[in-house]
């Protein structure tokens, strides 16, 4: 009653609401909330300041305003190379990544050759795009792409022959062997991962307990210790007349390693397909094969493609041990720029730059790893 | 087909055995063991014509000459003559060393972030988030590399090492620090400490006792810290303190006295330590996370202080969630300890490689590298099991 007396007549204009007071709302509301609620948070938020100031500006400093961007005008000219003198003492020395980064690329590629390189590439990127973030029926052909084309022409492409300029393993290097290695590990250990998986749940005791052992005794031991175990054992496990290069060796160890974090990844998606499908596939009369590719693969493999997706940066990652077993990856060829006369000194820029390419292509991939659990989780996950 | 129309007798026969489901599975099973032990057989096969070839005998009969090379560091007396067994077990060692060094400081840090992480304070919580992005996404060994170059570049040389108040000094050939000189009657102050810590147990286990029987409180944590701490102190006082301090001097061209810390084991504790605590803080900040808000509201409507509501309600919940992924990155670190090699710390990894290269030995080698790897893990996980069968919530 009392409620329909003070209600505003209609006929009079209604006045604008007052603003909230300044305590609750509003900037200064917000830097109390957030910066001062306490005298805890006060001394937090004066140690966090103190700390920002002593490492941003420095850093920044280094990296960009004090940095030596540009060769000094000798070098241009041409009269001599660039070296690690032309920098000044005080800041990054980018012009070393200038002068080098044909090879941080391509490695000992033949300068002529390497569009192949890239053509490969090219070709491996529209396939993971088509696999993850394509219209749904362009999926099946990218599979295709990705998973048998791929690699076929992109072995053609790289290795030469048949009408293009052979091009031997040991001339990859830079970046490009750093992609060939994580993509042979993508490509190969998936399939393998699969069926490591299907093996783990199987009703079968002795298959079950090979891909048990298996799983678990990589898994158990470093990457390291696997990649040594396929570059020294390899050639003593196998007939002496057959020669594997060390390329490929590194491959064996890395596919096996990657495959069994990859079938734990497939696994945890097959654990979360309810009994239902299972059963409900067996009641139409499938068989093994039939239910797992036709009713549970589809829908586990679709859960567990975050875990994938983080699989493979962790793998990509660990990509940069293969210079332990003495490839020339990505880091390795910087590092390998060290050992140049003209560059002696020249590490922390050098580890700054591979640390900054290798940030922004994990941090990229995981950022596309969550946007991608989101999309896939809007039927599971009530919010 | 005549004999399924009539054989309403005997089910069982009228299967053909390559359509029975059972007999298949055996069938599988026995072709894949046999296909395996064809595999096993032909390696080994390869291995002893292989070996032959070579000239390398298998067993390990190595292990008892003479290695030939030294490491640079090791916690047990080596030398050149030493034999190859020796520094094996010296390398795992150092790889023992630098994985629990790392575990616990990867611990104290990732602890702190994640629940920096979790701070309402906008700045803290955004320098933790920094952290944990920028630190997981750069590949270990790269960042080993770095602080390896940054310790042993950027600090200054011995003459001019960086004074922390007279105890500690940082150089390039490491980190100097104070060394604990125990003189006469020391063991009597570790017997105080000893009798501080049963003490404060007792204490403990009485004052939960009282409390269950009769519902008073004692403060038992504060009290027994303060036995821990004051009981020795007292003993050490009396006894005209016992335990001196030797500080690191520079003498001629290096410091002498005190402990050293290597700028390789530095600079690979410090690499596996802060990248593991970006992992871990990830983990602490999800378990934290996990305990639903309605907790909190219910142990501060039950009158709990927020210490207590976090030191009886959240964290035994949050626990539980934590452990399991937490026991995978202590293995982690454990197994990314091998990295060492690269920046020259002697981990057994490196060793066995260098051996390995001098003997000839690839399968000793790398059996000796995989059972000590699967037992570490073995090991880890045994302890990580059992400490959180200990703590897991008892459910009806």
């Amino acid at each position: 009653m009392t409620d329909e007396a003070v209600a505003i007549p209609p006929s009079e204009e209604r006045k604008p609401d007052l603003p909230p007071p300044l305590s609750v709302a509003g900037p200064i509301a917000w830097l109390r909330e957030n910066l001062f609620a306490s005298p805890f948070d006060i001394v937090l938020t004066l140690v966090s300041v103190l700390l920002i100031y002593f490492v941003v500006p420095p850093l920044l400093d280094w990296l960009i305003f004090s940095a030596t961007w540009t060769y000094p005008t000798e070098v241009v000219l041409g009269d001599r190379a660039a070296k690690f003198q032309d920098c000044a003492p005080g800041g990054a020395c980018w012009i070393f990544v200038r002068a080098r980064i044909g090879q941080f690329i391509f490695g000992f590629y033949p300068e002529a050759e390497r569009w192949r390189v890239v053509l490969s590439f090219a070709i491996g990127a529209i396939g993971i795009y088509g696999l993850l973030g394509g219209p749904d029926r362009f999926k099946k052909y990218a599979g295709y792409l990705f998973f048998i084309a791929f690699p076929i022409i992109s072995v053609w492409l790289l290795r030469g022959g048949l009408g293009l300029t052979p091009v031997t393993t040991d001339q990859w290097g830079g970046f490009m062997l750093t992609l060939v290695i994580a993509l042979v590990g993508i490509v190969l250990s998936l399939p393998i991962g699969i069926i490591l998986a299907l093996g783990r749940r199987s009703k079968l005791p002795v298959i079950q307990l090979l891909c048990v052992v298996f799983i678990e005794v990589v898994r158990g031991v470093p990457l390291i210790t696997v990649m040594f175990m396929a570059n020294i054992l390899l050639p003593i496990f196998l007939p002496a007349d057959m020669d594997i290069n060390v390329l490929l060796r590194v491959l064996v160890g890395t596919t096996a390693f990657v495959s069994a974090y990859m079938a734990e990844a497939v696994r945890g998606g097959l654990q979360a397909i309810p009994k239902g499908q299972f059963e409900g596939a067996m009641a139409l009369g499938l068989s093994y094969w039939q239910m797992m590719r036709l009713i549970v693969l589809p829908q586990a493999l679709r859960i567990s493609i975050p875990s994938i997706v983080n699989t493979f940066i962790g793998f990509f990652k660990d990509t940069t041990l293969v210079s332990m077993v003495g490839l020339y990856d990505f880091l390795n060829m910087v590092r390998a720029g060290f050992k140049d006369a003209n560059w002696v000194g020249v590490e922390l820029s050098g580890y700054a730059f591979c640390a900054i390419v290798y940030w922004v292509c994990c941090f990229s991939m995981s950022r596309y790893s969550m946007f991608l659990e989101r999309k896939l989780h809007t039927g599971h996950k009530k919010r | 087909m005549a004999e399924i129309s009539a054989g309403h007798t005997t089910h069982t026969t009228s299967v053909a055995w390559w359509r029975d489901e059972r007999k298949r599975a055996i069938i599988w099973q026995l072709v894949v063991v046999a296909l395996l032990l064809l595999a096993i057989a032909f390696i080994v096969n390869n291995m002893i014509v292989n070996l032959r070839t070579l000239g390398i005998p298998l067993g390990f009969d190595f292990l008892d000459s003479t290695a030939g090379f030294a490491v640079s560091f090791s916690l047990i007396p080596v030398n050149l003559d030493s034999q190859i067994g020796r520094l094996i077990l010296a390398g795992m060692l150092n790889t023992l060393l630098a994985s629990a060094i790392g575990i616990v400081l990867a611990t104290l840090l990732g602890f702190m972030i994640g629940v920096m992480r979790l701070s309402h304070n906008f700045l803290i919580s955004r320098i933790a988030t920094v952290y944990v992005e920028t630190l997981r996404n750069i590949p270990l060994l790269v960042q080993l590399l770095f602080w390896y170059v940054a310790i042993s570049k950027l600090f200054p040389g011995v003459r001019q090492a960086i004074d922390v108040g007279g105890l500690m000094f940082l150089s390039n050939r490491g980190i100097y620090a104070p060394r604990p000189v125990a003189g006469d009657g020391f063991g009597i102050v570790l017997i105080a400490l000893v009798v501080g810590i049963v003490a404060a147990v007792a204490i403990r286990r009485w004052a939960k006792q009282r409390q269950i029987a009769t519902g008073q409180q004692f403060p038992s944590i504060s009290v027994g810290l303060a036995i821990i701490i004051l009981l020795p102190i007292i003993v050490s006082l009396a006894l005209g303190n016992p335990l001196t301090w030797e500080l690191p001097e520079l003498k001629g061209f290096n410091f002498q006295g005190g402990v050293v810390l290597q700028p390789e084991l530095a600079a690979l504790v410090l690499g596996l330590s802060t990248y593991a605590a970006a992992f871990i803080g990830e983990i602490v900040r999800g378990g934290i996370m996990a305990v639903s808000h309605g907790q909190t509201e219910a142990s501060f409507a039950l009158g709990l202080k927020s210490t207590w509501t976090l030191r009886l309600v959240i964290i035994p919940q949050a626990l539980r969630v934590i452990i399991p992924p937490l026991t995978s990155q202590y293995l982690n670190i454990a197994k990314n300890s091998t990295l060492a090699g690269i920046i020259g710390y002697p981990d057994l990894y490196s060793i066995i490689g260098t051996s390995q290269n001098q003997t000839g030995r690839a399968v000793e080698s790398v059996a000796i590298l995989m059972v000590f790897f699967l037992s570490l893990s073995l090991l880890i996980s045994l302890f990580m099991n059992w400490y959180n069968k200990r703590i897991a919530l008892v459910e009806r």
